[in-house]
Order: C-alpha cells, then structure tokens, then sequence
C-alpha cells in the first residue's frame, strides 16, 4: 500500500508539471487556433487574445521590436497581446502560416524586409506579399552599417571601394544567410561598386559577427541592433551607416551619402500585416493602437538603445505601408534577379 | 588581488535576497523543463524572456542562465530514468545511466550525475573568473578550418560509441549525417530533401530525432511482452554510489571537466562535442572497456561533467566578446538589448557587477541544483514504479507538447512518430540510435565548416594543413583512427599466423 501512495505522489508531481506546460504550450497558441467568432465588425473586437506571430526566433532583433510594441498597443487595445515566434525559410513559414489564418484580427504577422525580398528569393513561396495581407503600417526602419575585421587594410568607405575593386579575387563578404537583411545589403554593395565579390554565408549574424571579429572574412553589412556593441568596443572597423541620417548611438559614423557611396541605401524596414480579409475597422483599431505604441517614450527610449527609431506616425498606416511594399518589392526584384539568386 | 574584489563585488551582487531568490527559480525551471522530455531551455528561455524585462538587468541574465544550466542538469535525470535524452549531450548520458537504471542503480547513475556536474560547474565557474577574456581570445583563432578538423576529430573519436557492431555504428552515423543534410542548404538556399513541404525547409529539429529515436521506440520495444520490458524495474539495489564507485568516478569527472572547459570556450559549437568526447576517452583508457555500453558509471560521471563545464564555459564567449555560441546564447543576448546594455566586449568594463554578479551566480546556482537534486534521486527512483500503463501514455504526452513549444510547428510532432517507427525498425534490426543522434548533429557542422573554410580559400584544401591548430587537430584525428583500426587488423595478422602455423 505504501509504495502505491509513493508513486501516486510522484505521478501527481510529474502530472503538475505536465499541466504547467500544457498551459504555456496552449497560451502561447491561443488567439491563432480560436479566433473564429469575432470578425463581423470592430465592434466587439478585440474580446479575446491577439496572436502577433514573428516570423524569426525569439530574442532576434524582429523578435524584440515586437514585444517593445506589443505592451503598449496590447493597452491600447484593451486586448492581451501573445508574441509567438514561428520560424523557418527566411520567415516565409511563419508569414505563410498568417497569411491562411483567420481574417479576423486575431492574427498579426511582424515582418521585416524580408516581405518584398521572399517572391524574389523563393519559387514556391505559396501566399503574395500584397495580395494576401492587408497592411497594418510601418513600424521602424533598423539602419544597418558597413564593418569590417579591425585590421582591414581600407581605412574609408571610398578605400574600401577602391581596395574591393582592385582585389575583387581575394575580398570577402561574410552574410548570415541567404535573404538575410546583410545579404540583401552585401548585394546592394556589390551592385553599387559594379563588383562581384565572394560570399560567405553563415547560419545566423552571432557566428557571421564572431567570424568577421575573429578575423577569418574580411567585412560584412549587418543592422546597428547587432554591430553597435563591437563598434564601440573597436572591434570591428565601421566605414558608414546605411540610412539618410546619422544614428544617434554611433553619431562619429558618417552615411553612405556622405561616404560618397550614396546608391548603397537600405533599412530593415518593419511592418505589421493582417491576413487579407479581415474588416477595415479591425485594421483601422490595429494601426491607431501602433502609433500609440510608436509615440510611446519607453519604446522610443528602447529603441534609441537598439540604434533606431520609430516611424513617424503618418508612415503608421496601411497606405504608406503598401506603398513602401510596392516600391520594394520592385527594387529586390530587380537586384536579386541581376544577382542570379533563386532559392526555389 | 583584483581577481578577489571582482569576485567580492560578484558575491555581493549574487547573494542578494533577489538574485539568489531568482537563481534559484531559473534553476528549478531549469531542472523541471530539463526533466521533461522535449521542452529544452531555448524553448523556456524564449517563453520567458518577456517576464524578465521588468526585472533588474543582472537579475534576470541571473534566472536565465539558471534556466539554461540547470535544464543541462536536469536533462540527465531522463536519459538514465527512461532513455529519453531532451538534449544531444544526454545521449552519451542515456548510454550507459540507461543500462545502469536496468540493473537497478539508477541511484548511484543519478548521484555519479550530480556530483560530476557540481564538480565541473565549480571548476568551470573558477576557470570563468579567472581566464575569461584570454581564453576568448584563444577561441577566436578557431575559423571554419579549425572547426572542421575539430568536429572530424569528433567524429572519428565517437565510434566508440557503438555498443555493439562498428559497422552498424558507422552505419548509424552515416544516417544521421544524411538526416542533418534535410533543409536549406545555407550557401545556394537550395532545399535538400524537402519534398515539397516547406515545413522542412529550416530541417528536423533535433528533439523530435532524440525523442522518437530513444523515447518513443524505447516504449514501442518495451510493449512486446513482459519479458524485455526494462522501463519498469524489478528492484532498486541501492539509492547511493557505494565506496568502490565514488572511486570510479573521479578521474572521469575531473578528465570531464577539463574537456568540457575547453570545448565549451569555442564559440562555434565546440560544446555539443563534450560529452561525446569524455565517453570515447573514457572507454578507451579504460581498464574496464567492456563494462562500457552495458552500465559502465564512469560512462555517465564523465560526460555529465563535461557537458555541465561546457555549458558554463560557453558563457565565455558572449560575456567577454558579446558573441553567442548557440541558440541559448543568442536569446541572452536579446535580454541584454532589452535591458539597455548592448552586447560586446565592453560588458566587461562598464557593467562589472553584472558580468561578476553572473558568474558569482552560477557557482551558487551549482550549490542550490545540487541540493535541489541529490533529495530528490530517490523520488525519482520511485517514479519508475509507475505501472507502465500510466507512464508510457504520460510520456509520450509530454514528449508531444515540448516538442510542439519548441516552434509551435505541428511538424515536429509527426516527426516523433515518424523517428519513434524507425527507431524501433533499427533497434529490430541490431542498431543503434546515440551513432545516429551524433552524426545529425555533427555531420552538419563538418559540411559547413568544410565548405565556409574552402569558399574562404578559395578552393584551396591546403588551408586544412597549412593553418597550424587546423594541422595538430588533424594529426590527432589521424592518429585516433590508427588507434581504432590496428587493433583489428593486428588480430586479423594474429589469425592468419595461427592459420599458417
């Protein structure tokens, strides 16, 4: 009788834990499995979870920037906001899984530049980027930054132009990944500088960045969110920031523009989308709670950390975002396609 | 003495009533998701991350850290109870802690656990203190050269993980390679046997591989008869390693340690390599290799030593360089935005309590998982009582839901099923699955790495030798398959003499 109890007890403790995680599997799936009753109207929405699904791993740069803003609009909406990350194929897993959900609201998909990059990169990619999602609005645009290994011969931008031109044989250019936002910007260069150079892809930017720290690639593109740290530090060397603006973290590093290489422009733009369908209204609730959350002094504070900003709060809107989606979808057609990639 | 301030201001930013409040719930969270069969730390450390950004910065790198060791801790408790490793690491541990629970000392299995990794967190945790920023800079002389011949060497060391047939065992890796060749190629994006289904384009996760393979097939195999049922055990001989085994266990929980320091520090995955490597060096110095595979206790202090050292020291490189060398560390290193402090070498030198507060925090969460887990050996002896009706459904439940938390991808739980069925086909069939489980995990870091060293190159195989720690590493990997075939052929020699004779 004894030991029957004993491994009775056990059994319920192994029983509790099981709940437990039954509970944290299930709350974070719930607003995309059960959102089936409310998208009549904006009426009643939101009365339940919202399900914002990143298409990346959790703990990314996308992954952060959508638990900054998922707090505040969550206030605003008077809603609980779920951050679910759905990773896979540069994003289209998760984009794809949102684009057939429920068009009601309770479904939202943060995604990057990677939206207008994906028809591009992937044959069989199953859902269209303006055909199947109705824009919510723009959110941040990431600036990114050229570096290289701290004892890169080039000591500029125009060196740098200069040196990869007359030693297109031996440079390297580390990316983390095909369709990666440092790939895409590490094509741009290429097609800037009319050189073809040789990649090195890695899995992810962590063991790009240890490589380029470490010495073993020459120089690489990557955000400010993940090469701010080891500019500081000088452990890189930074030739120029790749938006029209300084960034306020590292204000000594020039623009592109000002570094005289002024075709390299490229942002990892951020944006929230809706499956197509879902009523207007809906829309109309998700984008005023953005630019609330965007006006927010905590996440402007938290995002000044990352070496960004949000968008001004007329780029918050479903019109802006389509148009930004339009022109570069365009843009990534064209240079993809010059670049000969076709990830199938 | 600045190496004694540091670690004075280490203590006194650990020791207060928070951060060791919160240590100690990162590493029971870690203790339980690393029991569960499935959920692992990156799952939980995602899940919670949210939480902690109301939490003081060094308070939460504290839990989540905690969350991350004590699962390595934690992860051994099944791979010896019911053959179920969460992890690659616990593979090596299932190997023999499995064989051991079988016999009825799944106490001593446990407890050898332990000590080991309380062992080799303490001596990882002083290694840390006081080498940290040198021993990085070491680490970044490893490139893809260098990670090449390392996991080769790996690899050619780890055949002596078979139990039985070296052939089967080659065969089995050979398998596993193939399996981690599944998904996006990373250099062209070319999808490699994908058929068609997108869901396989990031590959088969590595749990669903390790949790069909060991758990699922496991409980299929024990469903035949009650005869060769082995999951419910007969008679627990003794909850305590007896004196003879505390003397068995020392050298391999100190050779453990050191490997798994070393390994750990590589921040190119050179921490999944621990605890296959303390195995093979442990059976091949020991005076007992035929006890290996058949519940050797030296087969499970040594790995687990290893693995609890690595995981500390893979601290090192995202601590000093700001660099993360697995999926774990990436997610610290999304904490560390959060909070404010941007990762990289300068964390060191503007934010020393939290980089001494954390390593002082790892050494107490080392003493709190040991005093957490040495009670509660003997709970979960008990628990392999549970008639088999009842665990066997609870396990594949749990097995299901961690597995879908990891990317709430219902693929990865088909996967189970489908890895449980071959699983059972290969045991049938005289194979085993830890050759498998390695060759997945490692076959995919020797291609990438030989092809990153050769684009590199420019084509040019002669990076492998030219560079010197890629040289030495070769030599020795060389050197190991000497080891491993002349004895054969020697005996072969010996048998064609006596034919002769």
């Amino acid at each position: 009788m004894k030991t029957t109890s004993r491994y009775r007890s056990a059994a319920r403790m192994i029983a509790a834990i099981g709940v437990v995680s039954l509970v944290a599997a299930c709350s974070g799936n719930g607003g995309a499995t059960g959102g089936a009753t409310g998208g009549d109207a904006s009426g009643g929405y939101p009365d339940q979870n919202i399900t914002f699904v990143v298409p990346f791993s959790a703990g990314g740069p996308t992954d952060t920037v959508t638990r900054m803003i998922a707090e505040p609009m969550a206030a605003k909406l008077g809603a609980k906001v779920v951050v679910q990350n759905v990773e896979g194929a540069g994003g289209t897993v998760g984009a794809g899984e949102v684009a057939r959900a429920e068009p009601d609201g309770y479904t939202v998909l943060m995604h990057h530049i990677g939206m207008s990059t994906a028809p591009a990169l992937y044959q069989n990619l199953g859902y269209k980027p303006l055909e199947n999602f109705e824009m919510v609005g723009l959110v941040t645009e990431v600036p990114m930054t050229v570096v290289a290994r701290k004892d890169f011969a080039p000591a500029t931008l125009q060196d740098l132009v200069t040196y990869v031109k007359a030693n297109a044989d031996k440079v390297t250019l580390a990316n983390a990944g095909i369709g990666a936002a440092s790939h895409l910007c590490g094509l741009l260069f290429q097609t800037a500088t009319g050189v073809k150079l040789q990649e090195v892809p890695y899995e992810g930017t962590g063991p790009a960045l240890t490589d380029l720290v470490g010495g073993q690639v020459d120089f690489m593109c990557d955000q400010t969110t993940n090469t701010s740290g080891q500019i500081s530090a000088n452990e890189v060397k930074a030739y120029a920031v790749t938006t029209p603006e300084r960034v306020k973290s590292l204000p000594n590093l020039p623009t592109t523009t000002e570094a005289g290489l002024p075709q390299l422009q490229v942002s990892v733009w951020h944006g929230l989308y809706v499956p197509k369908g879902t009523p207007q209204p809906v829309v109309q609730k998700l984008s005023e709670a953005l630019k609330v959350a965007l006006a927010d002094q905590k996440v402007i504070d938290q995002m000044a950390k990352l070496g960004t900003a949000p968008v001004p709060a007329e780029d918050a809107t479903p019109q802006v975002h389509r148009a930004k989606l339009e022109e570069q979808l365009g843009t990534w057609a064209k240079v993809i396609a010059d670049a000969g990639l076709k990830a199938s | 003495m600045e190496l004694l301030d540091n670690l004075a201001l280490g203590f006194s930013t650990a020791l207060l009533v928070q951060n060791v409040l919160y240590c100690f719930v990162g590493v029971l969270l870690g203790t339980a998701v690393g029991v569960l069969p499935g959920i692992g730390p990156t799952a939980t450390v995602a899940m919670l991350l949210p939480i902690t950004f109301s939490f003081e910065p060094v308070t939460a790198l504290i839990m989540l850290a905690g969350i991350y060791y004590g699962a390595q801790y934690g992860g051994s408790t099944t791979a010896i109870l019911i053959n179920l490793p969460g992890e690659s690491s616990a593979a090596v541990t299932a190997l023999d802690g499995h064989e051991m629970a079988r016999q009825g000392r799944a106490g001593p299995a446990l407890a050898a656990a332990a000590i080991g990794s309380f062992i080799a967190g303490t001596v990882a945790t002083v290694a840390l203190a006081v080498a940290a920023p040198p021993l990085a800079r070491v680490a970044l002389q490893f490139g893809p050269a260098e990670y090449f011949s390392l996991v080769l060497l790996g690899l050619i060391v780890s055949i002596a993980l078979a139990r039985g047939s070296t052939l089967k065992a080659l065969a089995m890796i050979a398998l596993g390679v193939l399996l981690g060749t599944v998904g996006q190629d990373i250099y062209t994006g070319t999808p490699r046997f994908v058929f068609d289904q997108r869901e396989l384009y990031g590959g088969i996760d590595f749990v669903s591989v390790a949790v069909g393979m060991f758990g699922v097939a496991e409980i299929l195999r024990n469903l035949e008869n009650e005869q060769t049922r082995t999951a419910v055990i007969t008679k627990v001989k003794n909850l305590w390693p007896t004196r003879e085994d505390r003397r068995r266990i020392i050298g391999p929980i100190l050779r453990g340690t050191g490997l798994g320091a070393a390994l750990g520090v590589l921040p190119g995955g050179g921490h999944v390599l621990a605890s296959f490597t303390s195995y093979a060096v442990e059976k091949r110095i020991s005076k007992r290799r035929q006890e290996f595979g058949r519940g050797a206790i030296e087969g499970v202090a040594g790995p687990e030593s290893a693995n609890n050292a690595a995981a500390q020291t893979s601290f090192i490189p995202l601590l000093t360089l700001g660099l993360p060398a697995h999926p774990v560390m990436a997610l610290m290193v999304g904490a560390f935005i959060v909070h404010g402090i941007t990762p990289g070498p300068n964390v060191i030198t503007e934010e020393p309590e939290l980089f001494w507060g954390l390593i002082a925090s790892m050494w107490i969460g080392n003493v709190l998982l040991v005093l957490l887990n040495l009670p509660l050996i003997g709970l979960w002896v008990r628990m392999l009582r549970i008639p088999y009706q009842v665990l066997f459904p609870m396990i594949i439940l749990f097995a299901a839901i961690g597995t879908y938390s990891l990317g709430f991808n219902a693929y990865d739980v088909y996967a189970i099923v489908f890895f449980g069925v071959l699983g059972y086909i290969l045991i049938k069939c005289g194979c085993e699955p830890a050759p498998l489980l390695l060759g997945f995990v490692l076959g995919p870091l020797v291609e990438e790495n030989l092809r990153r060293a050769l684009i590199i190159s420019r084509g040019d195989a002669s990076v492998f030798v030219t560079r010197p720690i890629s040289a030495v590493l070769l030599a020795l990997a060389v050197a190991a398959l000497a080891v491993a075939v002349l004895p054969a052929i020697r005996r072969r020699r010996e048998v064609v003499f006596t034919e002769e004779e």
